[in-house]
């Protein structure tokens, strides 16, 4: 099966502190997933789970402490940056911290332009951005020359996903691109990453904590919790019937526009997040309203269960199954 | 030009920007002075200002005002080749060692750190003693801009290690942008106001150690500058004598234009602030 | 629902910005009148750049240069008295701050010192508005009214910076309910917060009102949580409230096309059909387009809609719209 990425046992551990007391947190721990062409992964989690991690080892930015990154079925070298930005490129969450606030925008597509060899005369480089910002629903003439704070936050994050798609990416990396735009406005967005699948065959890793949108654009989703993968499936399956205690959690814990359906139970919240991260076997442990005794000493082997895969004692051991070879 | 009617608006800016002005054609109309500087006794001695004389003749039989000529162009000549060299040793320093973190960083702020703990003043007296006699404007500036790099280094290595954080960096990254095109071109918006204040405190600086080492003796006396006018009216007891026009010219000069340097820094800083300029910017 | 305890009378607070020689006025807040009652949760609901902010900076009587209170009034009910905030002193809102009104911010790193520990946080304050009490017993007035809203006393001892995120806004949220204020008044309070803890936010401001009784103004964008935790709604728009409702009412039968685009817009679960957005952008509030301000983004609008601004309809007890197409604007 083709992939345009994947990711395989990818850890990434920080050590904190000073030579009196060191501290290491394993940000991403053994994280292994990979997307197909035409398709549109989430990775969600609450923040803190690791996903914006993965997103940067996976953008070169961050040195994995282990793990491989395939792309495209190639093995990434360590410097070998400019080839693989070409098939990778990023969307981030603040627009307008996205560009230079003391520069105009235009200038980065110039810049990616020359840089890439994407066109031969300035003429063909206004047509060529001209033709990216009309697939994200604007056009050269209302932006060219102006600054980052005379868009509105909206447009400036397509004028992102504009610049993110000059290089014909097959990968496109979303961190959060709606959190920071109104509500009303999101779903514009959102639909522009659908079509840019559908009609340019781009894959999308969009990561997320926001798991309505998620569900709205996505195919496959993988639940992050504390550097590990919890719960990974079709985006149906896995957000309509939620598995894993925490997937559970986050789904029932998302405000919905109704005010018949408002939040039943009380939760309880973490208190001192580094406990958590510190922790031996399953991470959820602390809070899992299902937790057994052998959560808290082994972590749980990935099991799939009806096509998802799910990180946790009660669908492997204690459910008598024997974890994959 | 829309900038300057803009920044015009501040008074510092404009009074010093006169002020400055006045001074540099001062320093030019140096360059036709009918008396060679050097020279002593061409005039008469110690006349009071007159038609003939501007600002009178000094004890050593020198035109005061033609004297004061040399003094502004010398004293700015030392202090741009300061200013300039100590910027650009600073700008480098602080951009490479800012980028690229790891060992270069280390090395570079050791260095750093070395220049700015040395006591400056003692160093200074002792290499302008051991050179006197080859000191000229050129040496002396760049002896000055040698202990006035290191502070502005540091800021400037500050100013890139939070820039570096920030998303732009990436975005450059993403488009292909390489290392140092990309401190060029993204961070030096935001350097600017830095270097330009600095350079001018620099300025400011740099005259006034001229000065002090001119009082000490320590720099050629034979050439007129700022500094060295002001200690041969000291030494030869113009106060005391009543030849208040020598003594002052250099004072009075000095002090035009150190308020002039400061204010001019100040306005132009508060203008290129990015956030005061993020403001402006698409307002037209 | 009880007697009013914050009322506002044509507010109008605009930001005057001289930038090098040219004066721009921004209309943040433009004509507003809200009526709040006692025992109950207000939503704002509005996007980036409506004027909830500047609203609320009103509201708690924190207007300083450039924004500058331009007409109307804003009334609190002390101790059944009526009071005109904007006429009093300086040290009368001290004294007023923290005691009857206070205010949750949205970024709750900025409320907390970082560099000493939560107690002494909570130590300072005790020891500014009340009198006498000694380290001691501020250190145990905190414990209590933590115990009180269920969370941990261990947290007490720890710096900032050691807690969660949404450990941190419950920690200013107790800072600001430790004298029972009878207003309360959040800024966003769950937006830099993802789900879970948003939920965690939401239930110990719904405990406390209960506790307390007391009025909650919850400005955010997001009608997830309004429709959680609202009452009452007020949707706001280019600095003025085009809407209000009780919450149910605004979600199953809104009137004003604003307000319908917003709650369409939302995704939700169980539903792929595609979902509209609001068309178009924000207006200026520098130089807002003439009558109703929301007209060119309408699809709907009238020939009137581009000369007059709409009164308010009442549509029924408790729900008014300004709107053209919902009867003669009648104001008041």
């Amino acid at each position: 099966m083709d992939k345009v990425l994947e990711v395989e046992g990818l850890t990434k551990v920080f050590t904190l502190g000073s030579v009196i007391s060191r501290v290491r947190i394993t940000a991403t721990d053994h994280v292994s997933f990979y997307i197909r062409p035409a398709e549109i992964f989430a990775l969600a989690g609450e923040s803190g789970c690791g996903k914006t991690t993965t997103a940067r080892m996976i953008l070169g930015f961050e040195e994995p402490t282990s793990g491989i990154i395939r792309h495209n079925g190639q093995v990434a070298a360590r410097h070998e940056k400019v080839w693989f930005t070409r098939g990778i490129q990023a969307v981030f969450q603040d627009p307008f911290g996205t560009f230079n606030p003391l520069r105009t925008v235009d200038r980065y597509f110039f810049a990616t332009v020359q840089n890439y060899g994407l066109a031969k005369s300035r003429r063909d480089a206004i047509d060529l951005i001209d033709q990216k910002l009309r697939a994200v629903g604007l056009s050269y003439a209302e932006f060219a020359g102006k600054y980052p704070s005379e868009f509105s936050g909206g447009q400036l994050q397509r004028v992102s996903i504009a610049r993110a798609l000059m290089t014909n990416p097959s990968l496109l990396i979303a961190d959060e691109p709606v959190s920071m735009v109104d509500a009303s406005l999101r779903m514009s967005i959102v639909n522009l990453f659908k079509e840019l699948k559908e009609q340019f065959g781009v894959s999308v890793l969009y990561i997320t904590h926001d798991l309505a949108t998620a569900y709205y654009v996505c195919d496959r989703i993988a639940i992050m919790f504390r550097g590990h993968i919890v719960e990974m499936g079709p985006v149906e399956q896995v957000l309509t019937e939620p598995k894993h205690p925490y997937t559970r959690l986050l789904r029932e814990s998302i405000p919905e526009a109704d005010p018949d359906k408002r939040w039943a139970s009380a939760i309880r919240l973490s208190d001192l997040e580094r406990e958590e991260y510190l922790g031996q076997g399953c991470r959820f442990a602390g809070r899992c309203p299902e937790v057994a005794d052998l959560c808290r000493r082994q972590l749980p082997a990935d099991v799939v269960v009806d096509g998802v895969l799910v990180k946790c004692h009660r669908y492997g051991e204690l459910a008598g199954h024997q974890p994959p070879p | 030009m829309r900038v300057l009617r803009d920044i015009a608006r501040d008074y510092r800016f404009a009074l010093s920007f006169c002020v400055l002005c006045l001074l540099l054609a001062l320093a030019i109309t140096s360059f036709f002075s009918p008396y060679d500087p050097t020279f002593w006794g061409t005039v008469p001695r110690d006349l009071k200002p007159s038609w003939s004389h501007p600002l009178g003749t000094n004890s050593k039989g020198q035109d005061v005002f033609w004297q004061a000529t040399f003094a502004v162009r010398n004293s700015l000549t030392i202090a741009v080749i300061a200013g300039l060299v100590s910027r650009v040793i600073a700008v480098l320093v602080g951009m490479i060692a800012g980028y690229r973190r790891g060992f270069v960083d280390t090395a570079l702020m050791f260095l750093t750190d070395t220049f700015l703990v040395i006591p400056l003043f003692l160093i200074m007296v002792l290499l302008a003693m051991l050179v006197r006699e080859k000191m000229n404007l050129v040496t002396l500036g760049l002896l000055l801009a040698a202990f006035g790099w290191a502070w502005d280094a540091r800021v400037i290595r500050a100013q890139i290690l939070s820039l570096r954080e920030r998303d732009f960096t990436q975005t450059a990254v993403l488009s292909g942008t390489g290392t140092l095109r990309l401190v060029l071109e993204e961070y030096m918006p935001f350097a600017t106001p830095l270097v330009f204040s600095t350079l001018i405190n620099n300025m400011s600086w740099a005259i006034g150690m001229e000065m002090t080492l001119a009082i000490l003796g320590l720099v050629n006396m034979d050439i007129p500058t700022l500094g060295t006018t002001l200690q041969w009216a000291i030494s030869y007891q113009a106060m005391l004598l009543g030849y208040w026009w020598w003594l002052l010219t250099p004072v009075v000069l000095s002090v035009l234009l150190f308020v002039a340097l400061y204010w001019l820094s100040v306005s132009v800083s508060e203008y290129l602030d990015p956030r005061t300029r993020i403001q402006r910017v698409g307002a037209q | 629902m009880g007697e009013t305890i914050l009322r506002t009378e044509h507010l109008q607070a605009y930001y005057v910005l001289d930038v090098y020689g040219t004066q721009k006025v921004v209309r943040a807040v433009d004509d507003v009148g809200l009526d709040i009652r006692e025992n109950e949760v207000y939503g704002i609901a509005g996007e980036s750049g409506c004027g909830k902010t500047t609203l609320l900076k009103a509201l708690v009587a924190a207007i300083e240069p450039p924004l500058r209170l331009m007409g109307g009034k804003v009334f609190y009910r002390v101790r059944g008295q009526e009071v005109d905030v904007s006429s009093l002193d300086a040290e009368a809102k001290r004294r007023l701050r923290w005691e009857f009104v206070s205010y949750v911010p949205q970024g709750s790193m900025s409320v907390l010192n970082p560099v000493i520990r939560v107690k002494e946080s909570f130590a300072d304050f005790i020891e500014s508005h009340t009198e006498g009490k000694g380290k001691r017993e501020a250190f145990t007035m905190a414990q209590e009214h933590l115990a009180e809203l269920g969370l941990p006393a261990n947290i007490l001892n720890a710096y900032p910076h050691q807690l969660s995120g949404g450990m941190r806004q419950r920690v200013t949220i107790a800072l600001a309910t430790l004298l029972k204020p009878r207003l309360i008044i959040g800024d966003e309070p769950t937006t830099a917060l993802d789900v879970v803890v948003q939920r965690g936010v939401v239930q110990l401001l719904k405990d406390v009102q209960k506790k307390l009784q007391n009025t909650i103004v919850v400005v955010t964008h997001d009608m997830g949580v309004q429709a959680n935790i609202a009452d009452r709604v007020g949707i706001m728009y280019a600095g003025k409230i085009v809407e209000e409702a009780p919450t149910k009412t605004i979600f199953s039968a809104p009137l004003h096309p604003y307000t319908r685009y917003l709650i369409n817009s939302l995704p939700r679960f169980g539903d792929k059909t595609p979902r509209e957005g609001v068309p178009g952008s924000p207006p200026s509030l520098i130089d807002p387009p003439r009558g109703c301000l929301f007209h060119p983004r309408c699809p709907h609008a009238l020939d009137v809609c581009t000369r007059e601004l709409p009164g308010y309809t009442q549509v029924n007890a408790g729900h008014r719209v300004a709107c053209w197409l919902v009867g003669e604007g009648r104001n008041g």
